[in-house]
């Protein structure tokens, strides 16, 4: 197995203690390589979203080992300390809704995450604009959110994702709000995105449309994760 | 870096400049209240200031004659004048009153100056149109806010008076316009009854037969006139020669003529200290209420507009924007309704302030320490939005 991307080993999340404890995960273990598009898929209520938001360092798991490219990030506590950095830098979101910031512009709405990291802002807007072309919106790039259809604002929210070059891109049901035709569209740019940046993607989904075109699936049911093949069908 | 809340307001710029608008008529309402209490001030003083007096002599243990009422002997004066030190004494009466011309009905305070020229205590320093009072009854000196003209006929109890000169900010301690008559006139007017009044008294003095005597003829007509004059005024305007202290003069004036003499710091303080405190005190509570006010809604604004970003703001966290990021982004979006407020303010108090029937005097100062009173108003009010959402978790943008 490479050594990049992402692998998790015997995750476990507990929420709050005592008699009233949830075990939300319970033994997680998953490995995806750069470039590669796993889906994550389960019942409601069986961890998908708790495993999320542990790999995204939004919640601190309860024990186990997770690591990102060369570097172990988790291991029975957090092995790096700016944990905002990290999620700036090396991990991109995506969400079921778009989630753009409504203020700004769609260049900013991109360009703030390589603002954030201080980047000089006439270079935050070039990386922006080079993603937005990959994803097809540059025509867009000066119109605000609310001026886009919902197809091209999850493109915008995609590209937001991607900007920092992040190893890792963990999608929450980006296809949920959408119709088959643009949930495919969706998932082969993920893939495209992933190819062309060396990405590996986490997407979480029980989008019956797009299971299909995995080639690897987790399942997760309650707190524990099985792997099995997909059927890998690709997008035609 | 981009300013998150420059542009969250040129997005939102139209809930900004109307909240801006509704919160500037509140900041100018309060910048014109401190305008009306430095008006009250001011007119105390100009009061003071256009008296001419060094000293103000007055009834005895009374607070006269503007704060208190007052009499004196109406030949006090030539006692004071044979004083040292005292280089003009002069009888003043003042009235306040309502004052016709025609169907206006002004009120007024109603200045009985002692014959003489200008210049003495007690007379208009200067007109900005007509002349001084010239003839001994029935001319008067008018301020133009009293809405009167040149030759108006104005009515002041009885008798007719043609207005033939005009004040500018000739003005009592409660901003009613003066209107200045000759002495005489004047003590009459205090002190005038109505027509049944005096029939009543001539009747009660004539059928006193100790006046009513048969073998004098000219008594009871002597005891009717003496009855009828009004030997008393309100006050007596002394201005000093030079190089006495008014403090000591006002203290040997209280000592040897059972009267009570009044410095101009002492005046003033009687003025602003006492008369007005009470005013002074209401616009204060008034103050206190519109910052409150002013306070709650720029608090509600910025809080509800940060309740309609909890989602974006859960984002920006997750994707690495710092707290102190955001806590600027709000505070600066608070700021900004209070600058705009301000401005509003400012505009709308400069405008409305002439149009206040008292005087409303806008100083710097109050305008710099409303600007900064404001800009922490606003600080303090977007606390609450900001303790919000510092407490946004980002593990929400990615839902359950
Ligand atoms: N903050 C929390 N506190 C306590 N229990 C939680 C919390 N979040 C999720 N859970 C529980 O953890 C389990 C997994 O939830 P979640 O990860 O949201 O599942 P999924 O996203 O697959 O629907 C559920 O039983 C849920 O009730
Ligand atoms: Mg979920």
């Amino acid at each position: 197995m490479s050594s990049k991307g992402i692998r998790i080993e015997g995750l476990k999340k507990r929420y709050g203690g005592g008699d009233t404890a949830v075990h939300a995960l319970k033994d997680v273990a998953m490995d995806v390589a750069p470039g590669e598009v796993v889906g994550l898929i389960g019942p409601s209520g069986s961890g998908k979203s708790t495993l999320l938001k542990c790999l995204g360092a939004v919640i601190d798991p309860t024990a186990g080992r997770m690591t990102l490219g060369d570097e172990v990030i988790y291991d029975d506590g957090w092995k790096v300390r700016d944990l905002r950095a990290l999620r700036r830098d090396r991990i991109g979101f995506v969400f079921q809704a778009p989630y753009l910031i409504p203020f700004l512009d769609v260049i900013d709405n991109v360009a703030l995450l390589p603002m954030l990291a201080g980047v000089p802002n006439a270079e935050a807007r070039e990386q922006a604009l080079e993603l937005l072309t990959a994803l097809d919106v540059h025509h867009r790039a000066r119109a605000m959110p609310s001026q886009l259809s919902g197809g091209e604002q999850q493109r915008v929210a995609i590209a937001r994702g991607l900007v920092n070059r992040p190893p890792v891109i963990l999608a929450d049901e980006p296809t949920a709000p959408l119709d088959s035709e643009r949930a495919m569209a969706v998932i082969r740019i993920l893939n495209d995105m992933a190819r062309k940046f060396e990405t590996a993607v986490i997407v979480v989904t029980h989008d019956e449309k797009i299971i299909p075109t995995f080639k690897r699936i987790y399942h997760i049911r309650d707190g524990v994760t099985h792997e099995e093949a997909g059927e890998g069908r690709g997008f035609d | 870096m981009i300013s998150l809340a420059g542009r969250d307001i040129l997005h939102a710029w139209g809930k900004f400049v109307f909240t801006g608008i509704g919160l500037g008529l509140l900041i100018g309402v309060t910048l014109t209240m401190a305008g009306v209490y430095r008006g009250m001030v001011d007119d105390g003083r100009a009061l003071l200031d256009n008296s001419g007096a060094d000293l103000w002599v007055v009834q005895k243990d009374t607070l006269g004659p503007y704060a208190e009422s007052s009499s004196v002997n109406d030949d006090a004066y030539r006692t004071l004048l044979a004083m040292p030190g005292i280089a003009q004494a002069v009888n003043v009466t003042y009235l306040t009153m309502q004052v016709r011309r025609g169907d206006l009905d002004v009120r007024a305070m109603v200045v009985g100056i002692a014959p003489g020229r200008p210049g003495i205590p007690g007379w208009p320093p200067y007109l900005v149109a007509g002349r001084q009072i010239t003839r001994g009854h029935y001319e008067a000196v008018a301020d133009i806010a009293s809405g009167f003209r040149l030759g108006d006929r104005v009515a002041i109890r009885r008798n007719h008076y043609v207005v033939v000169g005009l004040t500018r900010r000739m003005v009592s301690s409660s901003g009613d316009p003066m209107v200045f008559i000759p002495l005489k006139d004047a003590q009459e007017a205090q002190f005038l009854k109505d027509n049944d009044a005096i029939w009543q008294s001539r009747r009660r003095t004539g059928a006193n037969p100790a006046f009513n005597r048969p073998g004098v003829p000219d008594l009871l007509d002597a005891v009717i006139a003496s009855q009828s004059t009004n030997a008393f005024v309100n006050a007596v305007l002394v201005t000093l020669e030079p190089g006495h202290a008014p403090e000591e003069i006002a203290r040997s004036v209280g000592r040897w003529k059972r009267l009570t003499a009044y410095t101009r710091p002492q005046m003033e303080e009687i003025l602003v200290g006492k008369l007005i405190a009470t005013s002074a005190r209401q616009i204060g509570m008034f103050l206190v209420i519109l910052a409150v006010v002013s306070a709650a809604i720029v608090a509600f604004i910025i809080y509800t507009l940060t309740m309609d970003k909890i989602r974006e703001i859960a984002v920006l966290k997750l994707i690495g924007t710092r707290n102190r990021t955001i806590a600027a982004m709000i505070m600066q979006q608070a700021l900004a309704l209070g600058l705009i407020g301000f401005v509003v303010g400012k505009i709308t108090a400069t405008f409305a302030a002439p149009l206040f029937p008292k005087y409303v005097l806008l100083v710097p100062f109050d305008s710099i320490a409303g600007f900064f009173a404001v800009l922490a108003i606003c600080v303090l009010a977007s606390v609450v939005a900001i303790r919000m959402a510092l407490r946004i978790d980002p593990a929400e943008a990615i839902g359950g």
